[in-house]
């Protein structure tokens, strides 16, 4: 049923997509992680009072969504492997050293994902109703803790969908950081296909696998909005309250 | 409310001279009031008198512009720091402050990503650093007072207005404060709804909790109140015993005010 080219072991590609596909998912997760971190703190600084930080956040993802996503790649790669071999030279090593690909891919995916993500963040902290903070504050809260226990959870509501979107277009982003020879889904497949000849039969595979990761991301995103809007009567809760105003 | 015995201690709660502006706004010019042991006192006044503003400087909700405040003998002087930076010191101090003082705000306020009891256990456990297990009974018995030992893990949106004030109140009573406010607890309820939250508050006055209620009810002002205060345009215009208040107003401004309001 599956052709020859496309099963495990010697005579097929198949084993190959497979890894291919999980070091995509992998570098996605590196990203994220390196991106709700960016876009968090970069949303914070947007927020703050100091036009200091408000600034160097702006310039940020001014900078980085008006980059196209491959020249972000191909900047992180070199200019971190120059980096590197800097530091190494400063240590006396001499020669080429491989600035890690997955580092340099999950780092450029991470720096656009959260570009992007700050701007949700940004936006999820603001719908945050006042009486909600206002109340943690009355009621003795520290700032930390204030963020902690109420402004972050129900922050999230507001945030996961358009997360959800942006992890979306994460995914399928990993296909640029091919460029820099990185053996994920996309590189796996243009080198199978080239090797067998047989282009169409490997790039439907590699998007049903594509597919696949999307459909379970999905799932996930669901389960987690449906979480985060417990104690809120379905999932049009933020809408609903945004129109009373609230 | 007759005679508390505790009000001889001396005040629970003093503001002195406070001052706020907005802006190019002033909104109290110098209000100076004090809250004995045990004492209710409503302040009444039209919308932008000021009141609402006066209640959040005693817990610096709004940092005065000038004045200070005293609670159970603490001196809380105004915090000072430039261009909206306070230091760190100064930031304890309000947080000591306002974990003194239970608020209850109109619009209720409850965190809605919590259930009505973590919404009440929620200040003992991470402000007074109780214990979860004991917070959570306390909370209970605290949820029983008010009438909702049935909603313990329903979410806020699952109640009516009236039931989520009271859980609101419920989560003052549980930091055990010296001072109770209320700022127009009952604005934003349906009028059905009124009536339970304010037969909680007169069995809190009763009880001889010391109340700051700025309110619209005239009803309670009279009734549960040991003291009225009117406000008008950010000074108090007159105050004393409801009864000589609503009785005989002595201000032309009070006697309109309560003309228009009755």
């Amino acid at each position: 049923m599956i052709p020859e080219i496309l099963r495990f072991g010697d005579t097929g590609f198949g084993d190959e997509l497979v890894a291919g596909a999980l070091v995509t998912l992998e570098i996605a997760l590196y990203s994220l992680a390196i991106g709700l971190g960016l876009g968090l703190t970069a949303a914070g600084a947007k927020l703050s009072r100091s036009r200091v930080l408000r600034g160097i956040a702006e310039t940020y993802s001014l900078l980085i969504r008006g980059i196209p996503e491959l020249l972000i790649i191909l900047l992180v790669y070199y200019s971190g492997g120059a980096a590197v071999e800097a530091l190494l030279g400063l240590f006396g090593h001499d020669g080429g050293f491989d600035f890690n690909k997955r580092l340099a891919g999950s780092l450029a995916l991470g720096l656009i994902f959260g570009a992007f993500a700050s701007e949700v963040f940004r936006g999820a902290l603001i719908a945050v109703p006042k009486g909600q903070i206002e109340a943690a504050l009355a009621i003795g809260m520290t700032r930390r803790q204030v963020f902690l226990r109420v402004r972050f959870p129900q922050m999230l509501r507001f945030a996961l969908p358009g997360l959800g979107n942006l992890w979306m277009v994460l995914l399928k982003d990993t296909s640029l950081v091919s460029v820099i020879a990185l053996d994920e889904l996309m590189r796996e497949t243009s080198v199978a296909a080239e090797a067998t000849q047989r282009p169409f039969e490997f790039y439907l595979a590699a998007t049903v696998l594509y597919l696949l990761l999307t459909i379970v991301s999905d799932v996930f995103r669901a389960r987690l909005e449906r979480r985060a809007n417990r104690g809120i009567a379905g999932e049009a809760a933020p809408r609903r309250l945004l129109r009373r105003g609230v | 409310m007759p005679g508390h015995p505790a009000a001889a201690a001396g005040p629970v709660l003093i503001a002195e001279d406070i001052h706020k502006r907005f802006g190019d706004l002033t909104v109290l010019r110098g209000v100076t009031l004090s809250a004995a042991a045990g004492e209710v006192i409503a302040v009444i006044g039209s919308s932008g008198s000021g009141k609402s503003t006066l209640l959040r400087c005693l817990n610096f909700l709004e940092i005065p512009d000038r004045g200070r405040i005293v609670v159970d003998g603490e001196e809380f002087p105004v915090p000072t720091g430039r261009a909206g930076g306070l230091t760190g010191a100064e930031r304890r101090r309000i947080v000591r402050l306002r974990s003194k003082l239970g608020m209850v705000f109109q619009g209720f306020n409850l965190w809605a990503h919590l259930t009505v009891a973590q919404n009440v256990a929620e200040g003992p456990v991470r402000v007074l650093k109780r214990g979860k297990a004991a917070a959570r009974e306390e909370a209970m018995a605290l949820l029983e007072k008010v009438g909702l030992e049935d909603k313990y893990d329903s979410y806020p949106a699952q109640l009516s207005g009236g039931q989520q004030q009271r859980v609101a109140i419920a989560r003052a009573l549980a930091m055990r404060p010296k001072v109770l406010l209320f700022d127009e607890p009952t604005s934003s309820l349906d009028p059905e709804l009124v009536g339970e939250v304010l037969r909680v508050m007169r069995d809190l006055a009763r009880e001889g909790r010391t109340m700051i209620v700025v309110t619209h009810e005239m009803g309670f002002a009279r009734e549960a109140s040991d003291r009225t205060i009117f406000l008008h345009r950010g000074r108090i215009e007159e105050e004393g015993p409801p009864a000589e208040l609503f009785g005989a107003p002595k201000s032309a401004r009070l006697r309109q005010f309560l003309f228009s309001s009755m």
